[in-house]
């Protein structure tokens, strides 16, 4: 699938997520929004994955470690067949599988039950030293959150990564400069990211996490040691008055606010 | 039934367990042990040895250590995670929450020196809080052996049980309790002793101080009924139950803090199904004082003639009822 197809799915996505976050009265839309292009270039390119056989050995492994945009993950994973597109209405209804962070024993295509920060990255490092272990060829991927990087336990993970040489590991931090309440910049600085990878090990490529033509190559990108890509991204990408503000991290938009955002998103459709 | 007579010969149940890891090493392939720089205080020198590409050591990570587990399982192999029981309940206790636990990984959590194993190291070294901390979540086991024979057997066990498994074992010596051969059945309590004026319930390293207790009363002429119950979640309802219903008052000890431990977990089943007198023994909430092992369980109650004579408290309670 080219650019232009994957960009048009994502818009679809980004309005099916907006409007469960409408529908169900809450979700982390800003953080969605970011991750949304970096999900389809997954799922619908990059991902080597049967959706009907979900636990097939040689899939390739994606974690969300960002697990509370565990909305945008269903949507995904709805659109390319893993569980019924119809099931999203079903987003934080009660006793729906589609909760606020993803499931690994209830919904097909979760690898890994996230939630609490900083738990996808470990995981995924060991998916991947199991591949090496066993000689699988399926490589693994892992979408975390930029100020998620502020937990420790990810920086034991991407040192083991690198001691153990895993070039089947490819980490993608959603660079969109804010948490949960306040920027990054003003909280616990991490950025720039780049030099710290790469003094631990690691290859690092820098893209626009908003941009279809840099994600893919970003992603299918292949070198002899573990890749992080600092996906630059805008919080709540698409939707003009909540880019770029803090404000949107877990706000519901109200009746006017959705119209108008399901206006411009229909726009770029 | 005759009583246990507790061998002469101590053990530190960790080789036991290298002993069988090794041994279905062998003929299992996906059996790998993670640990985190903890090769020698987890006996692991002899896997190593073996297989060092199946020794995968994250360094002093426990995070790390936990949540490589959970992916390494993901990946199709069956890792037995190893680490100081303090560390590797307390420091990634949400990782076993999260990774492990509510994911259902096939995992296997191997506590190492649990209890006050670590005596004079004090108590950032020891782990009196592992059963509070790991039996309330759902999907892991917690078993904790009384001895070599059962920490062979219940390592077997795990290694073929799918799903996760929290193993809490010590290093401190004890000697064999159960029969050669023996085999782990999670949630079953073993009889050593029966009797009827009161049931005694241990696990671990105490089971065999319970043993020694029950020759003391019944020198007395008081007949206790002895259980091992190793298993902490599932805990033995059927067990329990009767021992309060045949013995009328039960009194648990264990290397472990008073609050939530066993004790605990058998006092939510008296409670609800058989109220009956009961004394749990264990650290009385404290950070314990300077001391070996054997000698602060001695300290709380817990060396064989503490245990009598509290266990004739007990009886006391219970006749004073009627």
């Amino acid at each position: 699938m080219q650019p232009n197809d994957l960009d048009r799915i994502a818009q679809q996505i980004r309005l099916r997520d907006l409007q469960a976050v409408f529908e169900a009265g809450a979700g982390h839309i800003g953080g969605e929004m970011s991750a949304i292009d970096i999900l389809t270039a997954l799922y619908f390119r990059v991902l080597r994955i049967w959706p009907d056989q979900p636990k097939h050995p040689d899939r390739d492994r994606f974690v969300l470690s960002k697990g509370h945009v565990a909305l945008a993950l269903y949507v995904t994973l709805a659109k390319r067949g893993f569980i019924p597109e119809e099931e999203v209405a079903t987003f934080l209804k009660p006793h729906s599988r589609l909760n606020g962070h993803p499931n690994c024993n209830k919904v097909p295509g979760v690898e890994t039950n996230t939630g609490p920060l900083g738990h996808g990255l470990p995981v995924a490092v060991g998916m991947a030293k199991a591949a090496k272990l066993t000689g699988a060829t399926y490589r693994t991927y892992v979408l975390t959150g930029d100020g998620e990087m502020q937990e420790g336990s990810n920086w034991e993970a991407i040192a083991s990564a690198a001691q153990f040489g895993l070039d089947n590991l490819t980490l993608i931090i959603d660079h969109n400069r804010f948490q949960q309440g306040a920027s990054l910049k003003d909280t616990n600085n991490l950025a720039p990211f780049p030099a710290k990878l790469e003094a631990f090990g690691w290859d690092v490529t820098e893209i626009n996490g908003n941009a279809m033509d840099e994600i893919v190559p970003a992603l299918e990108k292949r070198g002899s040691r573990p890749h992080c890509i600092v996906a630059h991204t805008n919080k709540g990408h698409g939707i003009s008055f909540m880019q770029d503000t803090v404000d949107w991290h877990h706000k519901v938009p109200n009746a006017e606010q959705y119209k108008i955002a399901v206006a411009e998103l229909s726009e770029a459709l | 039934m005759n009583a246990i007579t507790p061998s002469p010969k101590l053990h530190d149940c960790r080789d036991a367990f290298v002993a069988v890891l090794e041994r279905l090493g062998a003929d299992n392939p996906k059996i790998v042990a993670v640990c985190n720089d903890s090769v020698g205080s987890s006996k692991l020198g002899g896997f190593k040895a073996k297989w060092p590409e199946r020794l995968v050591n994250v360094g002093i990570a426990e995070q790390a250590l936990v949540g490589v587990g959970a992916g390494l399982a993901n990946g199709g192999l069956l890792p037995f995670v190893c680490g100081a029981a303090c560390f590797l309940t307390g420091r990634s206790l949400e990782q076993i929450k999260a990774d492990i636990a509510y994911s259902n990984a096939n995992v296997k959590l191997i506590g190492i020196s649990s209890g006050m194993a670590y005596g004079e190291l004090g108590p950032t070294h020891h782990s009196i809080e592992d059963f509070a901390w790991t039996r309330v979540l759902p999907n892991l086991p917690v078993v904790a052996p009384c001895d070599s024979i059962e920490t062979a057997a219940a390592v077997e066990w795990a290694a073929s049980y799918n799903g996760p498994v929290f193993l809490r074992l010590s290093r401190v010596g004890v000697p064999d309790l159960l029969p050669a051969g023996h085999k782990f059945e999670l949630g079953k309590a073993n009889l050593l002793r029966d009797g009827d004026a009161v049931t005694l319930i241990a696990n671990g390293t105490v089971t065999h101080r319970m043993v020694k207790a029950a020759a003391i009363l019944a020198e007395k002429g008081i007949e206790a009924r002895v259980l091992n119950m190793a298993t902490v979640r599932p805990i033995d309802v059927e067990a329990v139950v009767s021992a309060a219903r045949d013995t009328g008052a039960i009194l648990t000890a264990e290397e472990h803090s008073t609050f939530g431990g066993l004790g605990s977990a058998i006092a939510e089943v008296v409670v609800a199904e058989a109220p009956v007198p009961m004394k749990i023994l264990g650290v009385p909430g404290i950070f314990p004082p300077t001391g070996s092992a054997e000698f602060l369980l001695d300290e709380f109650g817990m060396s064989p003639a503490g245990i009598a004579e509290a266990a004739v408290d007990l009886i006391a309670r219970k006749s004073s009822r009627t």
